[in-house]
């Protein structure tokens, strides 16, 4: 049964905004970044309107911005923050231990490239520097994901097999600041849907004394706990699916780990995430209307990176392009998502020829025409041969 | 809450609580620091005066009194660090090399 539905024109970040206005956290800790800042001046507004009764601090930076909302999240509270690029970068050693302290923070990262050069538009060089940071990252390819991944992102981050913070990513410019038609479900619906957060500790509690962030110490259990991290993360692949279930029971818009199209008879597949899927959807369905067998995957869920499912779907076909929006520089290897796709294909029998496309770094435009000439490469790969070179940097001026 | 830690060194990574969250404070008893130790402080009753100062200063409370006191220093504890010696107005207190040189 679907919610109260009200159909809105707003910017990315108003809806991300209005999804946090709904979540009505207890605290927001946040620090101007463009393009993320038009989050929290939103927000902020609605904190001073009274909409919300969250407790805002208006910090010196998005370190303090991150310690602040961690030592929120440790006395049980649901504590927010949203930042970008820069923003992200300066939070680093505290990303460790948000998810080391296994709280369940969620937080709008508003995906744009890292300096230098100094440049604000996007790409995810931000949010993939931060892979191995032990939080979970979803991706949204529009204003209606980025305010639905932000609901979401409560319900996975809080629940007890993961406990880990989530990041929701939303690209720049492309989707933070476009008009874009979504659909709100009704205040109390959202309400149900994420209960009230039951933490497992409270440092606020004098009845039930607490130590958190202790001294690892010479005793030396470090390594247990990061062995419970991976394992919080591996229980999310079921988590996020279930939440996405019933995120769609209430909205009528489901969500899983990856979202695809036409790959049911697919021989050949692109794969790729945000922003960008929807003009890659527009170039699949072309090619489909020619008869061509092309599918599309829309990868949601960076991490966990859902390895075992995209390797059965992609067992058996001819070929797959991977875009990726940031590179590794490890050397001409391919982007973050093309080598974790590679390596999950390791194991299986029939392998499909695999192919990468770096485009849009720095925001660089991806038109419809450079993804029919990657289509085009994509449908050259023979059998029994890798398309030469295999990394390829879509929309370079070379 | 009770937490016993005796056999932490063999649990397995199941076993602690997540995040490293202690539920159970006042624990520091079971935390042995004696194995840190150098240096080992040996204290000469002849020159000890009773003052206490080494008492008030030890930061484990390894220095052990009994009706106003000292009797013995605890080595369970003891880290080796020096400051009841540093203080002592007798001179009392000696460390000693824990490797015997």
């Amino acid at each position: 049964m679907n919610s109260l539905v009200k159909t809105a024109a707003l910017v990315g970040t108003d809806a991300v905004a209005e999804a946090m206005r709904q979540i009505n956290p207890d605290v927001v800790a946040a620090y101007p970044i463009t393009p993320q800042t038009a989050i929290v001046e939103t927000f902020s507004q609605m904190v001073a309107d009274g909409q919300v009764k969250t407790h805002m601090i208006a910090v010196e930076s998005e370190h303090s911005a991150m310690s602040a909302t961690i030592g929120a999240a440790s006395s049980g509270v649901r504590a927010m923050t949203c930042t970008s690029s820069q923003g992200l970068a300066y939070m680093w050693e505290l990303l460790y231990v948000a998810s080391g302290l296994r709280l369940p923070i969620v937080m709008p990262n508003v995906n744009r490239s890292l300096s230098a050069p100094i440049n604000i538009h996007c790409d995810h060089g931000d949010s993939m520097g931060a892979r191995d940071s032990g939080w979970i990252q979803l991706f949204s390819e529009n204003a209606q994901e980025a305010y639905d991944n932000t609901i979401q992102a409560l319900r996975i981050a809080e629940h007890p097999d993961v406990k880990l913070p989530v990041m929701v990513l939303l690209d720049g410019f492309i989707i933070s600041h476009s008009i874009d038609r979504l659909d709100l479900q009704d205040d109390t619906s959202i309400q149900n849907f994420i209960g009230v957060r039951k933490p497992a500790f409270s440092v606020l509690d004098a009845k039930s004394p607490t130590s958190v962030g202790t001294f690892d110490s010479l005793y030396g259990y470090f390594f247990e706990f990061k062995r419970q991290q991976e394992e919080g993360m591996a229980n999310a692949i079921k988590v996020i699916q279930e939440v996405g279930k019933e995120y769609g029971e209430l909205s009528g818009r489901p969500y899983g780990l990856f979202e695809t199209v036409g790959m049911d008879d697919a021989e050949y597949a692109i794969i790729a995430t945000g922003s960008a899927a929807g003009t890659i959807r527009t170039e699949v369905e072309k090619l489909r209307s020619k008869g061509i067998p092309v599918g599309m995957i829309k990868l949601r869920s960076f991490r966990p990176f859902p390895a075992a499912q995209l390797a059965n779907l992609l067992s058996g076909l001819k070929a797959v392009a991977v875009f990726d929006r940031s590179s590794t520089f490890a050397g001409n290897t391919g982007g973050p998502i093309f080598i974790e796709l590679r390596s999950s294909l390791y194991e299986m029998e029939k392998k499909p020829q695999i192919i990468n496309f770096v485009y849009g770094l720095g925001g660089r435009d991806l038109s419809i025409e450079l993804i029919t000439k990657a289509a085009d490469e994509l449908l050259e790969i023979k059998q029994n041969g890798f398309a030469q070179p295999y990394v390829n940097y879509l929309g370079l001026r070379e | 809450m009770t937490w016993d830690i005796e056999k932490i060194q063999d649990w397995k990574w199941t076993e602690h609580p997540p995040g490293g969250v202690i539920k159970a404070p006042g624990n520091s008893r079971q935390f042995k620091t004696g194995g840190w130790r150098a240096f080992r402080p040996v204290r000469d009753e002849n020159k000890c005066s009773q003052c206490l100062v080494c008492y008030v200063f030890c930061p484990d409370s390894a220095i052990i009194t009994k009706d106003d006191k000292v009797v013995e220093i605890d080595y369970r504890f003891c880290k080796g660090c020096g400051i009841c010696a540093q203080e002592c107005p007798r001179d009392a207190i000696e460390m000693r090399d824990e490797t015997g040189d």
